[in-house]
């Protein structure tokens, strides 16, 4: 359906009274992708997609698709679909009119608009409702309202908006599903934002994690997760574990870090051995990222100080003594969070540890990484993806 | 049974419920107050002067006979007191009509931000303050036969003789519409940031232009207002009077309804004839008060997908 090669984003900027919202963005999005941006609520992910859309002109840079420059076009020559968080249903129409709307708008002859809008509103599975004014539909269904009339026209790309936010937790799984399926029996080409990971991961052909209107990370799901370019990229990749550490030494891309606030006191803090990521030397500030399940929780608190242990991508990244503090049943394992010093750590255990026991967190040295503390620093271009 | 074990100090609570049950609502007494200065202020003096209107003085009954209606078949019979129906209609529904039509675009660019958008704002609504008198006064000196316009276009030579602006007509429009547009243009703002600004944006989106949105989204969902709005100026402009005196032609063609009334209770002591005049002023407002309704009716009437 998509009827065009790539759509090119350079140096996408835009400024709210002298305060970027949005700071270059420079993204090759291919014929039927399907990226998701990804950030905290106010990191400029909407700005982005309603500059795409037209509705916010551009401050810098410039948007092509197959090289004609269409950030000069309003909103309604783009030929875009758009799915809003608010849905934006028309209140007075229904359904099908709504569904229509665009179709309408673009002089198709009656027929043809009749035809398409039945199919537009089974492909939702909303047949029997078609009738109805959007205010007599629950969340949902005028959420799969809202995406039929955006993909009713058949546009080259289709822009959602947290499309998924005000949904409660069972419909937006449900929905999550619908919406891969659609991408994928349309063909269609989307971008989609969202706040969620685990949305923007099981959805998403590649990933662009945001921050303050600027990239962090442009990747696929499988790169940003196995290694993310910051701990920034790494606290949206279920990394829960972000612990501030100096850096002892660093060589061969491992560091060995100092961690002063995990550990008792006085004894200058617990010391790990990671995988340095991004140019660290001794002395330097750093953010160590653990993902929980990479933790393993052991009873008896082992003496051996990871300084002495040694290294060895294989070996043990030393160990974390600490007090069990809760303990949360999650199905098959269970969630355990430990008291080490000043700082709660979060690790997996198939077997409930005792609450106030105390154990040993350790973890293998390729899955504990040490990223610079500065975020700045991190530039990450875009990688493109093979076509 | 249901009284063993109620004693009376627990019955406040299953009274209410009982009350409830029934569809009384015990705090509705909170009314009270509000309903007896109601009954003395509005109701009391309201059907009072329904009673006067069958009191017709002997002079009426003999000149207009109908008994106690006398002064219903004089009002219907007399033109010079009939055609000021006609008359009030002439000025306060173009007046209502052009305060709507002309709030519209002007609230809908006032929408958007720009600069200076507050005094632009102010300086729209600023003439609600002035009051009618201050009003009439302002465009006596302004449009008079030796107010400003003329001696400007005198003095430009752009006409040989003054323009008649006021005391007439054109007066009392253009007083209706200096005293009604802010009026107009307040409530159609309001109306109009209660409709959802992502709709505008989805429809641009999908390929709609600004005449096509204006027409299939922001006008539908602003016509209940726009019907509110023209019958709130349309009974502002309906019982006109002190512009229809200052600034009219007060015996001749702006010679509306609550002149007449005046006239009646004033010149000519007919207490009862100015009821009867005031009671039909009433009547006909209600008449293009429901019809409008009426069509308002069928129009949307639910949410507009706004904070409103
Ligand atoms: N119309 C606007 N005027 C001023 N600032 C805005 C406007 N829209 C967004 N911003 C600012 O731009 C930043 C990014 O906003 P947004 O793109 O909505 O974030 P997100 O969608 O990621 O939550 C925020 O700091 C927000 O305050
Ligand atoms: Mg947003």
């Amino acid at each position: 359906m998509s009827d065009f090669e790539s759509l090119e984003l350079r140096g996408v900027g835009r400024r709210f009274g002298g305060v970027d919202a949005l700071a270059g963005l420079d993204l090759t999005i291919r014929a039927g992708e399907f990226v998701a941006l990804l950030g905290p609520s106010g990191c400029g992910k909407s700005t982005a997609l309603n500059c795409l859309a037209g509705l916010l002109p551009l401050t810098h840079g410039e948007i092509r698709l197959d090289g004609r420059r269409i950030d000069t076009l309003p909103p309604e020559r783009r030929g875009f679909g758009m799915v809003f968080q608010s849905y934006a249903l028309f209140p007075h129409l229904s359904v099908a009119k709504n569904v229509a709307f665009g179709l309408q708008m673009r002089g198709v002859p009656r027929a043809e608009i009749d035809a398409r809008v039945r199919a537009a509103i089974d492909l939702v599975k909303l047949g029997e409702h078609a009738k109805k004014l959007p205010g007599q539909l629950s969340g949902g269904q005028q959420q799969r309202v809202a995406i039929a009339r955006a993909v009713v026209l058949e546009p080259s790309l289709v822009l959602m908006d947290e499309p998924l936010s005000n949904l409660d937790a069972k419909l937006r799984l449900d929905m999550r599903t619908e919406i891969r399926r659609l991408h994928q029996s349309l063909g269609l080409t989307t971008i989609y934002v969202t706040h969620d990971q685990e949305e923007a991961l099981s959805l998403a052909d590649r990933l662009v994690v945001m921050r303050e209107g600027r990239v962090q990370q442009v990747g696929t799901p499988d790169e940003l997760y196995e290694s993310p370019a910051s701990w920034y990229v790494a606290d949206f990749m279920g990394y829960r574990n972000i612990l501030p550490a100096t850096v002892v030494s660093a060589s061969g891309g491992e560091a060995v870090v100092e961690l002063p606030r995990v550990g008792s006191a006085g004894d200058g803090g617990v010391r790990l051995i990671g995988r340095a990521v991004g140019g660290l030397g001794a002395g330097d500030r750093a953010r160590v990222a653990v993902r929980p399940e990479d933790f393993t929780v052991t009873g008896a608190p082992r003496v051996a100080p990871a300084s002495t242990s040694g290294g060895g991508t294989t070996g043990d990244a030393g160990s974390v003594p600490g007090s069990v503090s809760v303990v949360e049943y999650h199905g098959r394992e269970f969630a355990v969070g430990v008291q080490a010093g000043d700082t709660m750590l979060h690790a997996r255990a198939t077997t409930a540890p005792d609450v106030g026991g105390a154990v040993t967190l350790t973890a293998p040295v390729d899955r504990v990484l040490v990223f610079p503390e500065s975020l700045d620093a991190v530039v990450v271009a875009p990688r493109e993806v093979a076509a | 049974m249901s009284a063993v074990g109620q004693r009376p100090g627990r019955a406040t609570a299953s009274l209410r419920h009982r009350l409830a049950e029934r569809g009384i609502d015990p705090t509705l007494l909170l009314l009270v107050p509000g309903l007896v200065v109601a009954v003395a202020l509005f109701v009391y003096p309201f059907s009072y002067g329904i009673g006067l209107t069958v009191q017709p003085t002997a002079a009426m009954q003999e000149q207009w006979g109908g008994g106690a209606l006398a002064n219903y078949v004089a009002f219907f019979r007399d033109p010079f007191v009939f055609d000021s129906v006609w008359l009030t209609m002439r000025l306060a529904l173009p007046a209502a009509l052009f305060n709507v039509l002309a709030s519209v675009p002007v609230a809908m660019v006032l929408r958007h931000r720009f600069r200076g958008k507050r005094l632009l704002t102010s300086l729209l609504v600023l003439p609600i303050t002035l009051g009618t008198v201050l009003t009439a006064q302002g465009l006596l000196i302004f449009a008079g036969r030796q107010g400003w316009i003329n001696r400007t276009l005198l003095e430009l030579g752009l006409v040989d003789e003054p323009l008649k602006l006021v005391n007439n007509y054109l007066g009392v429009m253009l007083s209706l519409i200096i005293t009604g547009f802010p009026f107009a243009f307040l409530l159609i703002s309001s109306y109009l940031s209660g409709i959802d600004p992502s709709l505008e944006q989805a429809a641009k989106t999908l390929g709609a232009g600004w005449w096509q949105r204006f027409r299939r989204i922001v006008l539908p969902l602003l016509a209940p207002g726009l019907a509110t709005t023209f019958v709130l100026t349309f009974v502002l402009a309906f019982s006109v009077f002190p512009s229809a005196r200052l600034v009219g032609d007060a015996m001749g063609e702006t010679r509306v309804m609550s002149l007449m009334a005046f006239r009646a209770f004033g010149e000519q002591n007919d207490y009862t004839m100015a009821s009867t005049i005031a009671l039909m002023m009433g009547a006909v407002e209600l008449i293009v008060v429901v019809a409008v309704l009426g069509l308002r009716s069928l129009l949307y009437r639910g949410t507009t997908g706004g904070k409103g």
